[in-house]
This record gives structure tokens, C-alpha cells and sequence, in this order.
């Protein structure tokens, strides 16, 4: 009988807000399709260009994108949030139809600019009430899948109908991101 | 000018704050209640994980010494910190711990053994300490360090045994996942400030 009481003290040391904070964190970015499709277009991207990209993107997005989260968080306005999110499908849409092959640095760079502007979305919606370490871990972790999803995709690259695919993959994108342009300007 | 901005970010970073009381009591005893203590604390969980792939991306040598040298630098700091009368915070500090060991992780650089047993050494005392101010009680803070050698050991050596060059990216994948948590951690920190 003491187990009872024993388990409801245990689950009285989560904090309001908190499971929820991490399950909150993880579904903003699986829930917007405009970060969806950018971040799984870094994956695609990354697969397209093989090592050593296909890691360093993944890994250049969170960090950068951390960095606009914590902008975010400390109330520091960053113009044109949504555009540039909308850019970013663009961009990368455009770079996986062309199949653009730039150096390594310029990928990141590239990469690393537009991560600025999902992370400072993040940063700046999270609902009240939420758990900020366990929602930082839960969207980082669900950026993380995307990436990863972008890259399991990606690897039907190593076929010529496959790179095909993902060719038109990056069409859809761009063209998605143009949508989302337009609705940010509208 | 530079020297004055380093000096505020170093006293931000440095500052501590009164925690408020959280310990969990799972009526199993104090030894259960500081395993719950750490498993449901992700500012102690992440930085041990950090250090765990670290440690593991080192090698056999490094994975041992962070096995022994962690669990007693946390017990040790622990003790220290019971004599503390109020329960202490440092989580800029402690993000900032995260931040410099998810670096390494991401950045997978081959360290010596005495620099991964000083990490481990000083990530015990500090992480330890605070839980000591948390009056975990000496028992409390044998379950951390029970349960801090079984997750290093866990993930040290499953990070040994990887042999797959996709594998070993994916740990410095890992490493920049922490890297971002506790920049956001940080950001959290500010905007709490």
C-alpha cells in the first residue's frame, strides 16, 4: 500500500507544464509545414552532396538555429521571421532541384543563415506555461528527426530514377515556400 | 570596453541563485529518492550524457576514467554541499558546462586521458555540490552515484563499440543536439535574468 502514495509524491516533483513542454517542443517543428519541408530539404540537400555535408548540415542547423531561439527567447526582434522562413524553403528547394554542388563552407553558411530565422520562431512561440529546458530538448529532437528523414529520403540518391525524385522533391519545396511567401507578404 | 562585457557575462554566468526546493520522495528511502533526484532532472542528466560520449569517443581509457573518476568527484562535491544551509542554482553555469562538453562531443577531437578524468573530475564536483545543497543526505547521494556509473558505463561502451565511421557521426550529431539544448538553455537563463 505504501507504493501508492509513494509513486503520486514521485510524479508531484514534474513541474505543471513540463511533459507538456517537451512534447510542445518536439511537435513545433513536425507541426509547421514551412519548417517541416525546410528542414527535411536540408536533409535531401545533404544526402545530394555526400560526405562529409550530409553530417555537417545536420549538424550546422541545430547549433545556428539555437542561436536564433535564444534571440528569440531574450525578446530580441529579428525582422521578416516568416519570410525568411519562406526564403529558406526557396533557397533550398532550388538547391536540391539543381542538385547545387557549392563548397562545403558556403552550404553551412547557407544553411546556418536560414536556421537563424526557424529558431528564432521557436524561441518566440512558446505557449505560456511551458517548461523551457524540456522544450528546447524536445525541438531540437524534432528537428533533429527531420533532418534525419530528409536524409533517409536522400539516399535514394545513389539511383538515377532516385535522383530524379528528389529533384522533383526540391521543386514541390520551392514551390511550397513560394506559397508560404506569399501568404507572408499578403 | 571588451574587458567589461567579459567581466558581466563571467558574473551572469558565475551567479548563483536560490533553487527552489524540488527533491522527490519516492518512500523508498533517501537511496531511491537521489536515483529519481537524477533521472528526473535533465540539467544533471544531459551534462553526464555529454560526458559519457565524450568519454567514449576517447576510447576504453577515457570511458574508464570517467566511470570511476565521476561518481566520486559527484559523491565528493556532494558532501561538500551538504553543509550549505539553502538549496544553490547555477544554470547559466551549468548550461554553460553543457555547452563546452556537447563542443567536444560535436567536434570529436582525440583528448588525453587526464583532460577527459579533469572534465569528469570537475563536472562531479560542480553537478555534485549543487545536489548537495539540494540536502539529497549522504545516502541520496549514493543512488546519484550508483546511477551515474551504471548510465557512463552504459553509453561509454556502447560508444566503444561502435565501429562504423556513420556511427561515430551520428554521437558528434548527438553532441550538437546538446550544444543547441544548452544554448536554448542559456537563452532561458537570459530571459529568466
Amino acid at each position: 500500500m505504501p507504493r501508492l502514495p509513494a509513486l503520486l509524491l514521485a510524479a508531484a516533483h514534474i513541474q505543471p507544464g513540463e511533459a507538456s513542454g517537451l512534447l510542445t517542443g518536439f511537435l513545433h517543428p513536425v507541426s509547421g509545414l514551412d519548417h517541416v519541408i525546410a528542414m527535411v530539404a536540408v536533409g535531401i540537400w545533404g544526402a545530394q552532396l555526400g560526405p562529409p555535408a550530409i553530417w555537417l548540415l545536420p549538424v550546422t542547423f541545430p547549433m545556428v538555429m539555437a542561436c536564433g531561439g535564444t534571440l528569440g527567447l531574450m525578446g530580441v526582434a529579428l525582422p521578416g521571421v516568416e519570410i525568411g522562413i519562406a526564403v529558406s524553403a526557396i533557397v533550398l528547394g532550388v538547391l536540391v532541384l539543381a542538385e547545387a554542388r557549392p563548397p562545403l563552407a558556403a552550404a553551412a553558411v547557407v544553411v546556418g543563415f536560414f536556421a537563424i530565422f526557424h529558431g528564432h520562431a521557436h524561441g518566440t512561440e512558446l505557449p505560456q506555461g511551458q517548461s523551457g529546458i524540456l522544450y528546447s530538448i524536445g525541438f531540437v529532437i524534432g528537428t533533429g528527426c527531420l533532418h534525419a528523414v530528409g536524409i533517409a529520403l536522400g539516399l535514394v540518391h545513389r539511383w538515377s530514377p532516385g535522383r530524379l525524385a528528389l529533384r522533383a522533391a526540391g521543386a514541390v519545396v520551392a514551390l511550397a515556400g513560394v506559397g508560404f511567401l506569399v501568404r507572408g507578404l499578403a | 570596453m571588451r574587458l567589461a562585457v567579459s567581466v558581466a557575462l563571467g558574473l551572469l554566468v558565475l551567479s548563483p541563485v536560490e533553487a527552489q526546493a524540488h527533491l522527490v520522495t519516492t518512500g523508498l528511502g533517501p537511496f531511491y529518492d537521489g536515483i529519481s533526484h537524477f533521472t528526473l532532472t535533465p540539467d544533471d542528466i544531459l551534462p553526464v550524457l555529454a560526458l559519457a560520449l565524450l568519454a567514449g569517443l576517447s576510447g576504453p581509457s577515457g570511458g574508464r576514467a570517467a566511470l570511476f573518476v565521476l561518481p566520486v568527484a559527484w559523491l565528493a562535491g556532494g558532501l561538500l554541499g551538504l553543509s550549505r544551509s539553502s538549496e544553490l542554482s547555477m544554470p547559466a553555469l551549468t548550461a554553460s558546462t553543457l555547452l563546452g562538453l556537447g563542443a567536444l562531443v560535436a567536434l570529436d577531437r582525440k583528448l588525453p586521458l587526464g583532460l577527459v578524468a579533469g572534465l569528469a573530475a570537475a563536472l562531479g564536483l560542480f553537478h555534485g555540490y549543487l545536489n548537495g545543497t539540494a540536502k539529497l543526505g549522504a545516502l541520496g547521494l549514493s543512488g546519484v552515484a550508483a546511477t551515474l556509473f551504471v548510465v557512463v558505463a552504459l553509453v561509454a561502451a556502447f560508444v566503444v563499440s561502435l565501429r562504423a565511421p556513420w556511427s561515430r557521426m551520428a554521437v558528434r550529431v548527438a553532441g550538437s543536439w546538446l550544444v543547441a539544448i544548452s544554448m536554448l538553455m542559456l537563452g532561458w537563463t537570459f530571459r529568466a535574468g
